[in-house]
């Protein structure tokens, strides 16, 4: 397989396969238009298994690295390349666009082409971003992902999509400003170099440092998204279409994580260090109070998409803790996560679909009339809680260990969580789903199709395969962790 | 002085012989314009069209790349100055195509003047591409304005045309009076209006430094003023929601070169020693303009309104560039800065060609098609053109993969290396409030339903042109290297 581009197939053949969907044209051809979806993402996803298979776990080291010039003006390169850190959200995002086509495969029915093109080439700029080594490609796939979702929400959306479209731009693209900044800084002081491992071993004074690291901040704390800036998260994932809802929980909040762990604690490990309690106490207010905003969401979408706010603060939790107990916990919660947000989102779109709301009053007692759902949206409500033997409680506990160390009570803030998650999640699912039939819509249910079954189950593989036996996923990563303790330990104040 | 001594030398004329034709075929599609008896003055179209690609032929096979002087070095043929003015002819050959629809449209624009004042302000420009004289910049500046001028009021009877050209005349006479005023005190203080020679002057250090900034003040005001930076900037609203559409397409776009040429031959070439202080007045003209443009932007319903506070917004960024060159005397930035912001103006004239473009692609007779809500649901109508006005909207605001993109980084990128970081954190603000009006434009046309869904009705070559330029917005994006090296490589043989 060597000299095989592999990295540049996974961003280009998702890209490429949206533009054949999108020339497709109108509805007359959706059936064609759905058809060469699947067809891509699927492709996406098989280019993306050789990663894993071929991925020497030993060495720190960026591997399958593709290197050539593509701005030699001011030395930027296409530079592709994935360590232990990137390599499982490639496969986790291709992965993700497959469920997302076959989720809106009978949903959607306007504008088919367009809808299933904007995932695609949205699925091939993300892959872009966990890839690229060069800052300019990093941040180019980073604001161009930002189209297709912003079209995604703004077209397919609820009622108020326009207002939640708008904010999430304009949101990300603030923080992305700055972040462009910080980055033509580093270009400068570096002495004209936009590769982001030359950054990792440039000596910057504290001041400069702090500053870098705040724009960082930033930027990410806004994708990820970290309180105060995540208002604008519940907005647009109340009102993205379902597949729009699972790809911006399911990935698109993994980039302002993976920012910090390829930006901001390699780049500048002294400021990362100095303001290492603010990030934790940011973290530990998502944690603990949206939480609790989660507890009183009377909208399920809203439900979610407050509980990955507070999941996400474990992950900048674990991140901050400097150790590798914390950081790989973060990351295996990060990919846990894509698969359980990803399925509570989905199992919400699935009553959606048949109910046309969203409001948890509005149901009650749906076990008895879609008991084949009913089971599987048990499981994913048990792993958004963390309960043991599925994959959230294996990142959420490995970030606690490393809390106990860091801190005890930081650990037991964090651990508090644990009572609350089960709380909202389980309290939510109960009134959905047990009790006396809620109403006639309820009543008139009918159980999850094959395509539906299909999705959950390949949702709920990764959830419990990932519980049961995390170490194909943790093991992809101690060395690249390690190296990246190792190299935050040494300051780079001259 | 004996006989001998009064011989009259023949200048040489190769460095001017593109405007030397250009004003050959001028003047002769004036008079032939007289016997076109067509209503649709298909003749006069396609002698304009041929007259701006001779040119362009011209400019191309005369061009050596070595700096020329004629005209008692009054006027100047350098690699620069090549550029510019092909870039110039297509834009003004892509204005002309977009336009014909909309003039034909219109039987009080579709007259012979309209051809032969575009090729009149197409000289004009092309004389301030290349003046190394003051007065020739001003005779090329007036040469262009009084064309455009009477342009904007070609359409007689609308009330609107009319106002603007009057605005436009009263304040682009009074630009062009402060632009001399400028010029009468550096004549003063350095006793020559050659640009070169001044430059020389000052190197010297002969010359009153009190008369020249006073002076230079006059002179970055009149170019303000043609630029539209703020306060200067009154005019352009007006100016750019009054006149008809194709019309306001040509002020948008080749002028905008011929600008930065001035302000290149002016400021650069001319008064480089003086550049820590029209440096710091373009500072504040860059950021006022970035305030203003992108604020007042938000608050407007017409789209050519809009699109002009955009420009004024634009104008300012591009200013950026130049504010970076020379940094505490030292030059070592310029190139940098000064290609930077060529490649900024250039893109921008491709952008905004574009968007102009599209206007007039949806207009229809008695249907001018530039209030913002006209373009509601424009995906429904054509998603071809949807998408092509979506790439020229993100390529506005500064997303990637468009070529606005990188027009913004390599600004940015020139005033962070010199050391302006609170500089370049106001203009990416600025930047931020500015997004949010270009993706209203997309929000209508993808979001919302259309007020009428007829199809699109558009000659054949105005679709081939319009998607060439939508793609070229997308492709120079992803392939930005080649027209970077070109700006820089023509200022380093040109400076």
């Amino acid at each position: 397989m060597s000299g095989t581009p592999l990295l540049s197939l996974a961003v280009w053949i998702p890209i490429l396969a949206g533009f054949v969907v999108l020339a497709t044209g109108s509805d007359r051809n959706a059936p064609l238009a759905r058809m060469l979806a699947l067809l891509g993402a699927v492709a996406g996803l098989l280019v993306t298994l050789p990663l894993y298979t071929g991925f020497d776990v030993t060495t720190p080291a960026m591997q399958f690295v593709e290197l050539a010039p593509w701005i030699p003006r001011f030395n930027i390169n296409y530079h592709l390349g994935v360590d232990g850190i990137s390599m499982l959200f490639l496969i986790l995002n291709s992965f993700i666009t497959v469920i997302v086509v076959l989720a809106g495969w009978q949903v959607i029915d306007s504008k088919v082409a367009q809808y299933n093109a904007g995932f695609l080439i949205m699925s091939g700029l993300l892959n872009g971003i966990f890839c690229s080594l060069d800052g300019v490609l990093f941040y180019v796939f980073f604001e161009a992902s930002l189209i297709p979702l912003y079209l995604i929400i703004g077209i397919w959306g609820g009622p108020n999509r326009v207002y939640a479209a708008f904010k999430f731009f304009l949101f990300t693209l603030m923080g992305s400003l700055l972040l462009l900044i910080a980055l033509l800084y580093l270009f400068i002081q570096s002495g004209g170099s936009f590769s982001i491992l030359d950054w990792h071993q440039l000596p910057i004074p504290r001041g400069a440092q702090l500053w870098i690291f705040v724009a960082f901040l930033i930027a990410f704390a806004v994708k990820v998204p970290m309180w105060p800036v995540h208002t604008w998260l519940p907005d647009a994932h109340v009102e993205a279409p379902t597949g729009g809802s699972i790809v911006l929980a399911a990935i698109a909040l993994k980039l302002g994580a993976y920012g910090f762990l390829r930006f901001s604690l390699p780049i500048v490990p002294d400021a990362a260090h100095e303001l290492s309690g603010l990030v934790v106490g940011l973290s530990l207010i998502a944690i603990v109070y949206i939480g609790f905003v989660a507890l009183v969401q009377e909208d399920m979408k809203k439900l979610v998409a407050y509980s990955s706010i507070a999941h996400m603060g474990f992950v900048t939790l674990g991140f901050f803790m400097f150790s590798a107990m914390g950081i790989e916990g973060a990351l295996v919660q990060m990919v846990s996560h894509g698969f359980v947000s990803g399925a509570m989102f989905f199992c919400i779109g699935v009553m959606y679909d048949r109910v046309h709301s969203r409001q948890i009053a509005d149901y009650g007692g749906v076990v008895n009339t879609m008991p084949k759902f009913a089971a599987f949206f048990m499981l994913f409500a048990m792993a958004n809680a963390g309960l043991p033997a599925t994959s959230g409680f294996v990142g959420e506990f490995m970030v606690i260990l490393g809390a106990v160390k860091y801190n005890f009570w930081v650990a037991f803030a964090a651990a508090t969580s644990l009572i609350v998650g089960a709380a909202y999640t389980l309290w939510m699912y109960k009134r959905v789903i047990f009790g006396a039939v809620g109403n006639h819509h309820v009543e008139e249910l009918t159980d999850i199709n094959g395509r539906e079954f299909l999705v959950l189950a390949l949702l709920a593989i990764g959830t419990l395969g990932m519980g049961l036996y995390p170490q194909p996923f943790t093991e992809v990563m101690h060395s690249s962790v390690n190296e990246l303790l190792r190299h935050i330990s040494i300051s780079k104040i001259q | 002085m004996t006989l001998a001594e009064m011989q009259f030398v023949i200048p040489d004329l190769r460095p001017a012989s593109a405007e030397l034709f250009m004003l050959a075929m001028a003047c002769g599609i004036l008079l032939v314009d007289l016997f076109v008896k067509d209503k649709k003055r298909t003749l006069t179209f396609v002698l304009t069209q041929l007259a701006l690609l001779g040119a362009a032929v011209i400019t191309f096979m005369t061009s050596t790349g070595e700096i020329a002087y004629t005209f008692s070095n009054m006027y100047v043929d350098d690699l620069l100055g090549d550029l510019l003015k092909l870039l110039t002819y297509l834009t003004v050959i892509v204005v002309l195509f977009y336009s014909r629809g909309y003039v034909l449209d219109r039987p009080q624009m579709a007259k012979g003047e309209y051809y032969t004042l575009t090729l009149f302000a197409t000289l004009g420009m092309m004389v301030m591409i290349s003046a190394n004289h003051f007065l020739t910049v001003y005779l090329g500046l007036e040469l262009l304005s009084l064309s455009l001028y009477a342009l904007v009021a070609l359409n007689r009877d609308s009330v609107q045309a009319t106002e603007a050209a009057m605005k436009y005349f009263v304040l682009g006479a009074l630009a062009s009076g402060l632009l001399l005023y400028g010029m009468s005190m550096i004549y003063g203080a350095t006793g020559t209006l050659e640009i070169t020679a001044v430059a020389e002057r000052l190197y010297q250090g002969q010359a009153n430094k009190s008369i020249l900034v006073f002076g230079l003040v006059f002179l970055v005001a009149g170019i303000a003023f043609k630029l539209g930076v703020v306060p200067f900037h009154m005019w352009i609203p007006d100016v750019y929601h009054g006149a008809p559409t194709a019309i306001t397409l040509l002020i948008a776009s080749a002028p905008k070169l011929a600008a930065f040429a001035i302000v290149m031959r002016m400021l650069v070439n001319g008064l480089v020693v003086l550049a820590a202080d029209w440096q710091m007045m373009l500072i504040i003209l860059s950021v006022l303009s970035m305030a203003i443009g992108n604020l007042a932007a938000i608050a407007q319903t017409n789209l050519k309104r809009m699109l002009a506070y955009s420009a004024i917004s634009h104008m300012g960024f591009m200013l950026l560039g130049l504010v970076t060159g020379v940094i505490g005397g030292d030059a070592r930035f310029a190139l940098n800065a000064y290609s930077s912001s060529m490649f900024y103006v250039i893109t921008y004239v491709l952008t905004s060609a574009g968007t102009f473009g599209m206007i007039l692609l949806l207009a229809r007779a008695g249907f001018e098609s530039d209030l913002l809500d006209d373009f509601k649901g424009l995906n429904k109508r054509s998603p071809w053109f949807a998408a092509m006005m979506m790439m020229m909207m993100f390529s506005m605001a500064g997303v990637p993969f468009f070529v606005g993109f990188f027009a913004k980084f390599s600004v940015l990128q020139a005033v962070v290396a010199a050391g302006y970081l609170w500089l370049a954190i106001a203009a990416v603000i600025f930047s931020l409030i500015g997004a949010f009006y270009y993706l209203r434009v997309v929000k209508l046309m993808y979001f919302d339903q259309p007020n009428d869904p007829s199809p699109i009705h558009a000659p054949f070559d105005v679709k081939l042109l319009m998607s060439a330029n939508g793609l070229a917005v997308a492709l120079l994006g992803i392939f930005p290297q080649a027209l970077m090296s070109i700006c820089a490589v023509a200022l380093l043989r040109s400076l």
